[in-house]
């Protein structure tokens, strides 16, 4: 991805979440956002993903030098019709079995006839192996299976870039396992794609980029082998030194 | 014997005994026959049938009318309720003000007075000369007040993840509506709708007051020719239970069958 961030606030009524960040990831394939909890990461893959709207007075961001208009609803509509979204609570639709959450965007968003979405999201489900849960509903999944299904959702699409916010917050360490081992497994097949983890490990494994963000500016940024072995900054390496000691 | 009659402690189990459930309903049952036979007895009651069955075209009559009645209001009252909810939650703030003023004003008048006002006011200026069609009206105007409140709680009870994840995918609000709020809202007002639809039938009674022959009116009818009063009304609040208990134990059984769903 060809990604450029500059001056980008945002704040929620009185609270600033993130103050005039700027970033530019040039042919970065794996984006990776560390950081203590309410540093800003998630907002700031949520206003990428064109779920939230930055503050006025923030400069443009740009994907492969085409700014997104955050003022017209369909040009942002159209934004989250390429780009795929995991969040942490997997967020599915419970009315909805795994094969049909997967085929409602296909068919009502993208246009694809009913045999055709079925096929495509069989495919992607088959790839995580869960062929044989395609006509459960989430109730019936279990957390990592659950997450699977969200994922096959968004790269059914074939998106051109993903978003994961925090994919394995809410699993147990077998399920996050299962869900990382995925997520790996994309990165090899040459996706690109925006990740907010707190594991650090796997952060460094798969990122090309990694931003530290904390009180809402970016606090550290560069390949994974700077920042997290090697992170300049006081806040940096207090966060580092926090997290890494377990 | 304790578990004759008593229901098995909370979290274990085994379910009731069907002979235990259907010993203390006999009980329950026998109780209040008893409470009532009792009452009866003591009013030293000369019952008198003859004239009411000679009667009863007209309460066969009623008893369609109000099915009718019930059935067009009910139809359209949803569709009201469904309307103003909406409104309810337009960024157009007149239109949400006029949804909240509407509310309030039906849940805070009495039907009757909410039935004259149309009856004299309202369908004369607007031409609506059929007593049948101003009846079907104001029930839905009322009813549709309570509804819009319950398809309202329905869709608020929609957790915003659910609405963020259908932005993410990219559904329109429309759709988003379409394919993730109304399917589940529709599920958690299912069972405050039906009891919403009990209430508007046994409502559609105050009808009577602006001369529509529905069952009530043709069970008052009927009293005032025939003077066995009591006989008349005991036959109306069968009547209405026929229609309202299936509802209820239908409701029930949603309610008892989402428990388990989720």
């Amino acid at each position: 991805m060809d990604l450029s961030i500059t001056n980008l606030s945002k704040s929620f009524g009185t609270q600033t979440v993130l103050r005039r960040i700027s970033l530019v990831a040039e042919r970065a394939q794996g984006l990776v956002l560390i950081g203590p909890s309410g540093g800003g990461k998630s907002t700031l893959l949520r206003v990428l993903a064109g779920l939230e709207y930055p503050d006025r007075g923030s400069g443009p961001i740009t994907f492969a030098s085409k700014p997104l208009d955050f003022a017209n609803e369909d040009a942002l509509r159209a934004h989250r019709r390429t780009v795929g979204t995991v969040f942490q609570a997997f967020n599915l639709f419970p009315h909805l079995t795994a094969l049909a959450n997967v085929t409602l965007p296909l068919i009502h968003v993208h246009g694809h006839a009913p045999k055709v979405a079925e096929r495509l999201a069989l495919e992607a489900l088959n790839r995580f192996h869960l062929a044989e849960h395609a006509h459960k509903r989430p109730a019936e999944l279990s957390g990592g299976q659950r997450q699977r299904v969200a994922i096959a959702r968004a790269i059914a699409i074939k998106p051109r870039l993903l978003f994961f916010d925090e994919p394995t917050s809410a699993l147990d360490p077998e399920m996050t396992a299962e869900v990382l081992e995925v997520i790996e497994e994309l990165k090899e097949e040459g996706r690109d794609f925006v990740l907010v983890t707190h594991q650090m490990g796997f952060a460094r494994r798969v990122a090309d980029r990694v931003a530290l963000l904390s009180g809402g500016t970016i606090a550290e940024y560069g390949p994974p082998g700077q920042v997290i072995d090697d992170p300049q900054s006081e806040v940096a390496k207090a966060f580092l030194a926090r997290v890494l000691k377990y | 014997m304790r578990h004759w009659f008593f229901a098995p402690r909370e979290g274990a189990e085994t379910a009731i005994p069907p002979a235990a459930r259907a010993l203390g309903f006999v009980i329950a049952f026998l109780v209040l026959g008893a409470v009532f036979t009792f009452a009866f007895f003591r009013l030293e009651m000369a019952w008198s049938w003859e004239p009411v069955w000679r009667y009863r075209a007209k309460f066969i009559e009623g008893f369609g009318v109000t099915i009718l009645i019930s059935i067009a209001s009910l139809i359209l009252s949803t569709i009201a309720g469904v309307l103003f909810a909406l409104a309810g939650r337009s960024s157009l703030l007149p239109l949400r003000y006029l949804s909240k003023i509407y509310v309030e004003f039906v849940r805070g008048t009495p039907l009757l007075s909410q039935i004259l006002l149309f009856f004299y006011v309202v369908a004369p200026a607007i031409n609506v000369r059929d007593r049948y069609t101003v009846g079907v009206m104001t029930l839905s105007f009322f009813a549709g007040a309570y509804i819009s409140e319950i398809v309202r709680a329905g869709i608020e009870g929609i957790g915003k993840s659910q609405i963020e994840s259908a932005r993410a995918i990219g559904l329109t609000t429309a759709q988003t509506y379409r394919f993730v709020i109304f399917p589940q809202a529709f599920k958690q007002s299912l069972p405050p709708l039906a009891g919403q639809f009990v209430s508007l039938i046994k409502d559609s009674s105050l009808l009577s007051v602006i001369a529509l022959n529905e069952f009530a009116k043709n069970a008052q009818e009927v009293s005032s020719i025939t003077y066995s009063t009591l006989e008349c009304y005991l036959l109306l609040a069968v009547g209405y239970l026929l229609l309202t208990l299936p509802i209820s134990l239908w409701t029930r059984w949603l309610e008892h069958r989402t428990k388990f769903e989720t």
